[in-house]
């Protein structure tokens, strides 16, 4: 059951194959025998999931099972669960139990999704790697010597090692479409906007959006349809309609028009990894597709635009762990200065600290104007970039990373791991939709080729991606270890 | 030197919203401690705010108001701090961007005359939760039911030259937040909290002299009385060769006076930066046209109509312009009665004495207006005189009847206008009286009018206050002239 | 712009996070390096650009005021270090 997309499995629930109780405990005993050496998982809910499947199946039993009753998923330990422990990944909240369901949980629960637990991640998604939680790095079910990329690793490592056919990550700067290129998984990052934020913990409140990771984009096609829409409780969310994202699954690609942005093909860019994704554009020709190369000339800037905007943001967002209402609190404080310096200090690991102090640092007196107003003028430019791509082409398409994954403690330095972002992080910045697709292998690790659509052109990204993996067969190869059935 | 005095206030209202700025907690006073903080309100993770139309509305009546701009766009901004009444460790507060632009706000100082006393700007921001001191084992207690609840933060310029005028100002800022009822204007409760900025500086200096911030000063007499203390203290210290350090001090009611708030080792910094979480909120015109079609006659223009429509002293219509309840419960006495000077005498007079002496608020006046309007009518229609309407009065205070004609009726105060009944009773008192006659009878012409009151209270006496006092005067005169 | 020593504990000190030497002087050279990355926005003229703060120019919608949560103080008090009475317990607070 476990190598099935969750397309697949649904229709082997509907036909009647096997049950969700079945199917859930299959997959439960595959993350009890596997995830001890992976560690994609923080927390592991048996109970919950089995008490969902059973619920799932009686729904399906008096004929109300909609089209996700029973399918299993696991959500990153960021979307807030009633009940089940929510940690960022973070020993600031190991101890954190939330009273409310993030509005993604809420409707996947209304869908009938069964979700089987929590999954790791780098502490308040900051990093790229998942080498930054405190319950331990995540391995690459491709090489247990890669990592997973971050900051959704665990989710995307899940799946790929067939733990769970589908995750919810975050993606605030290529959170969700790195590590699913790393994995050689589908990711995608919807629209700004599109999917509400109200129960997943901030990051960096204008940049963070929530999104499916699975096999194949018609599985992302439908979570999508799940957890998109508006919400009263987000006021960044949008009031738009949530058309039917697997409608346009199977429309032809004749005419499309590809942009190639150059800055997207120059240096730094691994070869094994440019030739993977020019194959893969060689594809879309032969569907029909024509290609030009297209320029966004701020693509340099936004690494340095992101790393002024995004630690400002999260230096308030986190300032509300203080170790007075929730969290971890520290031992016997002696006053209440020492209670704030000390809850912080142990309850944040370094990355963390690290974007909190820049995002002081560059919000402080003096220093905004230079660093916080100039990066968010340049983060106009930079959207302004794409818009006018758009008036060109459909969709543009590029690497999602500049390389493969790399090996666990490969990048000690910040600033080298920061600009592995570089294909990721705009996307954010101007709040467009960005998917990534299994390409092909650089060095036998997963390539990721990533599509760009204009705001709200999730349907069009989706087609776009599903009209791929109908061509060739990148998502549905395994890792070894996904191969191993019980 | 003669020295002159800068003031400026910041005053912190409390919108009577509901539900909180940007979380659908109460905002009832007086709950239990964090029965009130909701999720938003506590900052727990992943939680979003989403601002309340009421708060938006309240702060736009407030500026138009104050015949404020109002802005197309007005932006939420964070500003940073830790603190433990404050949840997020910043407070959402509007910066850069606020929802009321500049306005006048009108004073009246004791001698009558006004000045207009100039807005910067009124920005919405919640108000962060209480600490609470008793000792729970060496440890504070935070209640976070306020967390949330809106402000507006109405800050003038520095256009007050004495605690007079800043008290005159808070008074006016009271006055239009409980006209507009976007405010309870409980300062007691905390609704209406003031800062006050201060400096002093040589009169005929145009540079002003270095400020001293005083925090938290919550009645209009405190006002007065922490201003005054802060002059006194700037000028003795410049008179004694120091200077004013720019800090931030609390007044101290009991001592009467203000002391430095022992200043953090730094100074702060708030780092103020867009609300990411909160979009610009835009304005459209209809919008705010229909708040100001729809907005209620504030307290300066009813001053002015009760002056010029009704022809009231400019000491009545201020007085009875000063509260929204008083001036509502006015204009009712005076519709039902038909007589505004009337009525207004009988609010200040009759009623206002009787309120104050049970210290009750006009809307809890046992004698409703309806009520005193209709006593007023019998008073003007002279259906009772002056004395038997007190009584009336009296009468409908404790509740002994249910309207003036039912207490008249009852008590039989209808007032004696027969001049047959009249002049009988007077004959009667004359035939009882003759050593007062005599002495009418032999008095001089000029001092028999002085005289006359021994009568007019016997007649008075014996109509039980009813007859009318006019007619038993001049019945009176002729009937005792005639024996001379 | 070069970082300091002390605009590393300044900022510290803002963001209340505990740091020792060691810690301070590890984190002064990180955002020294991460700042002369940031440093390359100063090239970029934004002469007249404005400032954009979020990536779709929406305006903020407003919710009616309407009391829609109930006291749910015990459930939420359930994950807080330090209750009593109600009330969150921090150290004492001098005025």
């Amino acid at each position: 059951m476990h190598d099935k997309t969750l397309t697949e499995l649904a229709a082997s629930l509907a036909a009647g194959e096997f049950s969700s109780r079945e199917l859930t405990e299959s997959l439960l005993a595959r993350i009890e025998r596997l995830d001890g050496e992976i560690n994609s998982f923080i927390t592991v809910t048996p109970e919950q999931a089995l008490a969902a499947a059973d619920a799932a199946d009686a729904a399906r039993a008096r004929g109300e099972a909609g089209p996700l009753t029973g399918l299993p998923l696991a959500l990153k330990d960021i979307f807030c669960t009633t009940g089940v422990k929510t940690s960022a990944g973070s020993r600031m909240l190991d101890n954190f139990v939330a009273p409310y369901d993030a509005t993604v949980v809420e409707k996947l629960n209304a869908a009938g999704t069964v979700s089987l637990g929590k999954t790791n991640m780098d502490e308040f998604a900051m990093g790229s790697s998942n080498e930054n939680s405190f319950f331990g790095p995540v391995k690459n079910p491709w090489d247990g010597a890669a990592v997973p990329g971050g900051s959704s690793g665990g989710s995307a490592a899940a799946v790929a090692a067939g733990l769970v056919p589908a995750t919810m990550g975050t993606d605030t700067g290529g959170s969700i479409r790195q590590p699913a290129a790393f994995c050689g998984i589908t990711g995608l990052k919807p629209t700004y906007g599109r999917v509400s934020r109200y129960g997943i913990i901030a990051y960096a409140s204008s940049l963070d959006q929530a999104g499916p990771m699975a096999r194949t984009a018609e599985d992302c096609a439908h979570l999508l349809g799940a957890i998109a829409g508006h919400d009263l409780r987000d006021s960044t969310s949008v009031a738009r309609g949530v058309p039917d994202y697997t409608a346009e699954l199977d429309a032809p690609l004749a005419g499309l028009k590809i942009g190639l942005p150059k800055e997207y093909f120059g240096e730094g860019l691994d070869p094994e990894v440019e030739s993977a994704v020019r194959e893969a554009i060689r594809v879309y020709e032969s569907l029909g597709a024509t290609v030009r190369e297209v320029s966004l000339p701020h693509t340099h800037f936004a690494i340095p635009a992101y790393y002024v905007i995004a630690p400002a943001e999260a230096s308030s967002n986190l300032a509300r762990y203080d170790g007075v209402r929730f969290g971890h609190r520290c031992e016997a404080p002696t006053d209440l200065t020492d209670l704030y310096l000390r809850s912080r200090a142990e309850g944040f690991g370094e990355e963390v600290k690290r974007r909190i102090l820049m995002g002081t640092h560059t919000l402080s007196e003096g220093f905004f104007d230079a660093y916080y107003k100039k990066a968010q003028q340049v983060r106009r430019l930079i959207r302004q970039d794409f818009l006018d791509a758009f008036d060109e082409v459909d969709v543009l398409m590029g690497p999602a990373s500049p390389t493969p994954a790399f090996d666990l403690g490969a990048k000690k330095d910040p600033v080298s791991m920061y600009l592995q972002d570089i294909y990721t992080i705009a996307i954010n910045l101007a709040g467009i939709p960005g998917i990534s697709v299994p390409a092909g292998f650089a060095g036998g690790r997963p390539v990721g080729l990533q599509i760009l659509g204009t705001h709200f052109a999730e349907a069009r990204l989706l087609n776009v991606a599903h009209q791929f993996q109908q061509a060739t067969g990148w998502h549905l190869r395994r890792p070894a270890l996904a191969e191993e059935s019980l | 030197m003669q020295w002159e005095t800068v003031i400026g206030l910041e005053v912190h209202v409390q919108l009577a919203t509901r539900s909180k700025i940007f979380s659908g907690a109460s905002t009832a006073f007086g709950a239990e401690p964090n029965s009130q903080a909701c999720a938003v309100d506590l900052g727990m993770p992943g939680v979003l705010p989403v601002l309340n139309e009421a708060a938006v509305a309240m702060a736009v009546q407030f500026g138009l108001g104050i015949h404020a701009e109002i802005p197309e766009v007005s932006v939420f901004d964070r500003k940073n701090y830790f603190y433990p009444d404050l949840p997020k460790g910043y407070q959402t507060s509007q910066m850069y961007h606020p929802i009321v632009g500049p306005g006048e706000v009108e004073i009246t100082l004791d001698d009558g005359s006004t000045k207009a006393i100039r807005v910067h700007h009124a920005h919405l921001e919640e108000d962060a939760g209480k600490s609470l001191h008793e000792d729970f084992h060496g440890m504070t207690g935070i209640d976070l039911n306020r967390a949330g609840t809106p402000l507006l933060e109405i800050v003038s310029e520095p256009d007050m030259r004495s605690a007079k005028e800043a008290a005159a100002y808070l008074k006016a800022i009271h006055s239009i937040v409980t006209y507009l009822g976007i405010s309870d204007g409980n300062m007691a409760e905390g609704s209406m909290r003031c800062d006050v900025n201060v400096s002093v500086r040589p009169k005929g200096q145009e540079a002003f002299g270095t400020r001293a911030e005083i925090k938290n000063v919550n009645s209009f007499r405190f006002v007065e009385r922490a201003i005054a203390f802060e002059v006194e203290r700037q000028i003795e210290l410049l008179e004694d060769g120091g200077e004013v350090v720019q800090e931030t001090r609390l007044f101290d009611p009991e001592r009467d006076e203000t002391r430095s708030m022992r200043t953090k080792e730094q100074a702060n910094d708030y780092r103020y930066f867009p609300c990411p979480d909160l979009l610009p909120v835009v304005l459209d015109r209809a919008y705010v046209d229909h708040l100001r079609d729809n907005l209620p006659e504030l307290p300066a223009d009813k001053r002015a109509r009760f002056q010029e429509a009704l022809g009231l002293s400019a000491y009545d219509a201020g007085v009875l312009s000063a509260s929204r309840d008083m001036a509502e419960f006015f204009e009712a006495v005076k519709d039902v009665c038909g007589d505004a000077k009337l009525a207004a005498n009988w609010v200040q007079g009759e009623l206002s004495g009787a309120l104050n002496r049970e210290g009750l608020p006009i809307q809890d006046s046992p004698v409703s207006a309806q009520q005193l309007g209709e006593l007023v009518a019998r008073v003007k229609d002279e259906t009772i005189n002056g004395k038997a309407a007190k009584q009336v009065f009296q009468a409908l205070w404790n509740g002994e009847g249910e309207s003036a004609d039912a207490v008249i009726e009852a008590k039989g105060l209808k007032q004696v206008t027969d001049t047959g009944a009249i002049e009988a009773m007077i004959d009667q008192v004359i035939a009882d009286s003759p050593a007062q006659v005599a002495q009418y009878r032999d008095a001089e012409p000029d001092k028999r009018g002085k005289m006359i009151g021994y009568f007019v209270g016997q007649v008075m006496k014996a109509s039980r206050g009813t007859a009318n006092p006019q007619q038993v005067n001049a019945l009176l005169k002729e009937k005792l002239d005639a024996l001379c | 712009m070069a970082l300091e020593h002390a605009d590393v504990l300044r900022a510290a000190h803002l963001a209340r996070l505990g740091l020792n030497d060691d810690e301070a002087a590890h984190y002064l050279d990180d955002l020294g390096r991460i700042l002369a990355m940031v440093d390359q926005l100063q090239t970029l003229d934004t002469e007249g650009v404005a400032p954009l703060a979020h990536p779709l120019e929406t305006t903020q919608r407003l919710r009616a005021d309407e009391v829609t949560e109930p006291d749910q103080r015990e459930t939420f008090q359930r994950c807080a270090p330090a209750v009593e009475q109600g009330l969150y317990l921090v150290p004492r607070v001098v005025e």
